[in-house]
């Protein structure tokens, strides 16, 4: 036991915690928790009252055992009791219980909510805090509901305790966050300005956050705040550092407050009265200059705090963006942190540095300091610093530096960090695009790129290069001899190999002068390549073959022999055995004229924002990729694709806009579909449909719930099915139970790789996957996966099933909505026409009830109806209704926590082609989940 | 988007054994599984003497390892890191102060009063009170109110 004896030591906390520590295994240290757990239960239970003290050991120690990762279904109610007692510490530990197991069981919310508002009437201020805490902690809606009017009065009100007023603060800031309809601007909020002006430290620094988020909400409600954050800042700064006492931190003056205020200047522009503005400029050139000074104290701390006040000045600086002098200055003071021996100062200048470069005042400035950043890209020890150099040299870069930060990058990128490869490629082709004066520079760096990081240059990057080799007829001579002095390399990446295909079979005849690289070279040379390539790499090179046909006639034998063999026009793929065939076909029958029409050259693509650009931004997460950084490249990509220049004819425009599922999709406009139709894009309707529906299309991430609705009234069935992959289903279901068995079947006859399925739930469902599928899924094999379903408590949200896996290069991710509906766990329940409309009688209230009239969308054959509603889980009553031709159903909902009954009457109406539902159930959700499903069912 | 200074606070040793965790912003129990996971999976095999600062996702991570224990946070994306890492040094400061060289023992037999001090300091992620005299008055006072009222009720 260590040696505090601060507080009353709960001896069997103590004990127990030992035990726990001495355990040497899970399964014992299990086998203590459930005897314990056993021992407090039978306590709670006992007849003896339990005193105040033994309740909060045994609240305590429930808390541990649910902080080791054990969940705990009892003891809320105790420590609810806690929180009434009027010992501070038991109140203390309940209100720890409530705060970090938060329940949404809406008899304990009123029961807590109670104590909290005897606590906050108490006038108390440590028990006030307690309770200031617990709701801050919780911060669940219906305590926003109860306390968002009550705590902005405490906080105002002129006899409150500061302790009290900064807990009310934050706590009001929590509420705010999370429920903002909640909390009413109102008398209140001009009071809570006037607290930057509190005398006590602790006061300003709990009540300048609350007006930081209230100001950036509503800005003009709170404009006054900027002048008095402004002289309370020109007080700190100018402040020696001891005035602030308990406030200075390691001899500077309240930090955290400094840094606060400098904050909530940034949620404004520059100050419009002079004499502020005045007084800002000198507190931040107070900031700088101090900077300069020699340290008070060795400490880290001393430093880290005053460098936090500089960077939160330098962060308001470059958001003012109008003081050129002040962002000189700033900038040359991040200029000497590049060069600290701190590393954290390195990685922050940085970093800050980044957000410099892109005002136009300090760019230049930011550009001086290029040889050391890229000193800190070869020699930073740690990868995060070295990623940071990375990304500012990115931000520096311009016309004038570009080729010398491209090849740094290019270089760094044989030994980069295997995490940050991916960003890097995507940087250097960006920049490479955007500063490019000479394609030829372009073309080279794209290779290479491929070249050194073949692995991680994505489809968009070796799309982009080809688009822009489509659309500039200057680089495409020089595009075609590079790419085919690369593909001599005797090991060269795949994405080389497509490059190359494409690029050769649109220009081989630029270069096909030269006897060295004439046709049939350029052709045996691709040729050499196919056999170790994946099928979408093979079925474009067949597409750059027949090409060739169409440029060189004179290979046109060659080509027809390679197509007809046997490993092609036999193909287990159908993609391949499919183009092979028709190309064939084609050049055997099609006149040298339908020939040139059909195998064109591709026209120039149409001008999009860049999908690199795009891809990267996703990768960082919003707003790391600056919205001025995205406008410019637009513009800039622009100017290089030529698509200005040119004006695309309208009717290509329409062809390729045939085969772009989305505006905003990739640069080729066809996804990963991109290098099945690239050839006949131009050929008009003549292809084009068979090619357009070839490609793999359920690449996306986006649910697929089309099955779902099928799957209401049945348990059995294909679910999903695209070119690739079918899913078929399997389930049944007894109680609040289900098994489902979903089979996988490969569709193609080459193997899907790292083929991995997750299930995730909404809260209300369980489920569990059994057994593990293999990560590779043979062509033309199906596998069978079994997964387990428990129904907690009702539930509408279906679970999702992800699918990933990789067919030829290209990761597939599918997500579909899995057919668990409320239905299924219904239980059929046969009663008279007595007992039927009695229950109906009960079920009255008007939210248990839920009606639609709908027009029906199927045969309204009975047999049909009958059909579906016994499928639905029902039991389907005969005789009851007066009307015959009505029909109602009767069941019982099986969930873990409880049983909803439900009766569901349909009215049919044939002339009208209409229905009527009405469903009522013990549960108003049931109700209008189950509504919602049938109406779509007849 | 309305911000929140820390999203959540981990302290782990380096066994990569969990000793507290704070969160400030509702987060599902999955979700803190995961980031529980990855941040342990990410902090322990930083070198020594390398940054105190990581990106993950679309936060920053401020670790700093003090004896036995990492101290790891997570804040928004244009929150101050310097500051953060002075709030995990509060925190020791405050954790030390009150159990006098505080170890990872302390922590886990008294781990209600390591919370209690927390929320003395912080309160939804926001510094609540900066002086040190301040939060230990207050953790004083509520250990003479304990300590008195212990007397009574433990006969």
């Amino acid at each position: 036991m260590p040696a505090v004896s601060k507080g009353d030591g709960m001896r069997g906390l103590a004990v127990f915690i030992s035990d726990i520590r001495n355990c040497k295994s899970k399964e014992a240290e299990i086998k203590r928790i459930n005897k314990e757990l056993a021992n407090i239960r039978s306590k709670f239970k006992g007849d003896k009252a339990l005193d105040g003290y033994s309740k909060k050991k045994y609240v305590c120690k429930l808390l541990f055992i649910f902080l080791l990762g054990h969940d705990i279904d009892f003891g809320h109610m105790e420590a609810v009791n806690l929180l009434s007692s009027n010992k501070y510490t038991e109140k203390q530990i309940g209100y720890l219980f409530i705060s970090v197991l938060v329940n949404s069981n809406s008899e304990l919310i009123r029961l807590i909510n109670n104590a909290i508002k005897n606590d906050l009437s108490s006038r108390n201020p440590t028990f006030m805090c307690l309770a200031l805490h617990c709701i801050a902690n919780v911060g669940s809606r219906e305590m926003a509901e109860a306390f968002a009017s009550e705590i902005p009065r405490i906080l105002v009100a002129g006899d409150t305790m500061d302790s009290v007023k900064q807990s009310a603060a934050l706590c009001l800031l929590r509420l705010y966050k999370t429920s903002p309809d909640l909390v009413l601007m109102g008398e209140w909020t001009s009071r809570v300005v006037h607290l930057l002006n509190d005398q006590h430290m602790g006061v300003v620094t709990a009540a300048i956050s609350l007006i930081t988020c209230l100001s950036q909400k509503n800005p003009d409600e709170f404009k006054t705040c900027v002048s008095l954050a402004v002289s309370r800042l020109s007080r700190i700064v100018s402040s020696a550092s001891t005035d602030l006492q308990d406030y200075t931190y390691y001899f500077v003056p309240a930090p955290w407050l400094s840094c606060k205020l400098l904050r909530l200047l940034q949620c404004y522009p520059p100050p419009e009265d002079g004499a502020v503005k005045g007084r800002l400029v000198e507190c931040l050139e107070t900031i700088l200059n101090k900077a300069q000074e020699p340290p008070k104290s060795k400490k880290v701390q001393h430093s880290n705090a005053k460098n936090a006040i500089l960077f939160e000045a330098i962060s308001l600086i470059i958001h003012y963006d109008s003081e050129p002098n002040l962002l000189v200055r700033a900038c040359n003071q991040l200029g000497q942190f590049l060069q600290h021996r701190e590393t954290n100062l390195r990685y922050l200048a940085l970093e800050s540095m980044c957000t410099l470069a892109s005002s136009e005042f300090s760019h230049e400035a930011v550009k001086t300091h290029i040889e050391t950043v890229i000193n800190a890209l070869k020699t930073e020890r740690d990868v995060s610093v070295r990623q940071r150099a990375a990304d500012l040299l990115y931000a520096m870069c311009d016309r004038s530096n570009a080729k010398q930060i491209v090849a740094e990058m290019l270089s760094y990128l044989e030994t980069a960090d295997y995490s940050i490869r991916e960003e890097m490629v995507l940087k250097v082709a960006i920049l490479a695009e955007k500063y490019a004066v000479d394609y030829s520079w372009y073309v080279d760096t794209i290779l290479n790129l491929i070249r050194i990081a073949g692995d991680y240059v994505s489809e968009e990057v070796w799309y982009r290069v080809i688009q822009i080799v489509i659309n500039r007829d200057d680089v495409q001579g020089y595009a075609a001899k590079t790419v085919f002095e690369a593909l001599q390399a005797p090991a060269c990446h795949e994405n080389m190999v497509k490059v190359g295909g494409y690029i050769l079979g649109e220009f081989g005849n630029l270069i096909a002068g030269d006897p060295r690289s004439s046709p049939l070279v350029q052709f045996n040379l691709l040729h050499s390549k196919f056999h170790l390539c994946s099928v979408p790499t093979r079925a474009l090179l067949l597409s750059a073959y027949i090409k060739f046909i169409n440029l060189f006639p004179e290979t046109k034998a060659t080509i027809q022999e390679v197509l007809r063999c046997d490993s092609q026009i036999r193909n287990s793929d159908v993609e391949l055995q499919q183009r092979a065939v028709e190309y064939l076909k084609l050049s055997s029958i099609a006149s040298t004229d339908v020939l040139a029409t059909v195998l064109e050259e591709m026209p120039p693509f149409p001008e999009r924002e860049s999908s690199i650009l795009a891809k990267l931004k996703k990768k960082k997460g919003p707003g790391a990729v600056s919205v001025t950084e995205l406008e410019d490249s637009k513009r800039e990509s622009g100017e290089l694709n030529g698509a200005g220049e040119r004006g695309p004819d309208p009717s290509v425009m329409a062809a390729s806009n045939a085969s772009t599922p989305s505006p905003s999709a990739d640069l080729l406009g066809i996804r990963s579909a991109a290098p099945v139709s690239n050839a006949p894009a131009s050929a008009g309707s003549l292809l084009v449909d068979v090619f357009s529906e070839a490609g793999p299309a359920a690449s996306s991430g986006a649910v697929n719930d089309d099955g779902f609705l099928r799957f209401v009234c049945k348990n059995n069935g294909v679910l999903f099915e695209n070119q690739l992959l079918q899913i078929g289903i399997k389930s049944e279901y007894r109680q609040n139970l289900g098994r489902m068995y979903l089979f996988y079947g490969n569709k193609t006859s080459v193997q899907f790789a790292s083929f991995t399925t997750t299930v995730s739930c909404p809260g209300e469902l369980q489920s569990h996957i059994l057994g593990i599928v293999e990560p590779l899924v043979e062509g033309g094999a199906q596998i069978q996966q079994v997964l387990n379903i428990e129904c907690l408590t009702d539930f509408s949200d279906a679970p999702l099933l992800n699918i990933k896996f990789r067919y030829g290069g290209a990761l597939q991710n599918l997500t579909l909505k899995l057919p668990v509906t409320i239905n299924k766990f219904f239980q059929p329940t046969e009663m008279a026409s007595q007992d039927f409309f009695q229950r109906w009688k009960q079920l009255s209230q008007p939210q248990q009830e839920a009606q639609k009239i709908f027009k029906a969308n199927h045969s309204m054959d009975t047999e049909v109806i009958k059909a579906k509603l016994l499928g639905l889980g029902m039991a389907l009553l005969d005789n009851v209704d007066p009307n015959p031709e009505n029909y109602v159903c009767a069941g019982v909902i099986q969930t873990k926590s409880q049983q909803v009954g439900c009766l569901l009457r349909l009215e049919p109406n044939a002339q009208a082609q209409m229905y009527r539902l009405t469903l009522r159930c013990s549960k108003d959700s049931v109700s209008k989940r189950l509504c919602e499903l049938l109406a779509q069912q007849f | 988007m309305l911000r929140f200074i820390l999203r959540f606070l981990l302290l782990f040793n380096r066994q990569g054994k969990l000793r507290l965790q704070k969160w400030f912003v509702p987060t599902s129990d999955r979700e803190r599984k995961k980031v529980i996971r990855d941040m342990i999976m990410l902090v322990l095999p930083r070198q020594p003497r390398t940054c105190n600062f990581l990106r993950w996702k679309d936060l920053k991570i401020v670790y700093k390892r003090y004896a036995s224990l990492y101290f790891c946070a997570g804040l928004e994306e244009q929150d101050n890191e310097l500051l953060a890492l002075e709030v995990l040094h509060r925190y020791v400061e405050l954790l030390d102060k009150y159990f006098g060289n505080v170890c990872e023992l302390d922590i886990i037999f008294n781990f209600e009063k390591a919370y209690f001090i927390l929320d003395e300091f912080l309160m939804g992620g926001e510094v609540l009170e900066t002086s040190k005299f301040a939060v230990n008055v207050s953790m004083e006072q509520a250990d003479t109110l304990q300590e008195m009222m212990g007397v009574c009720c433990r006969i």
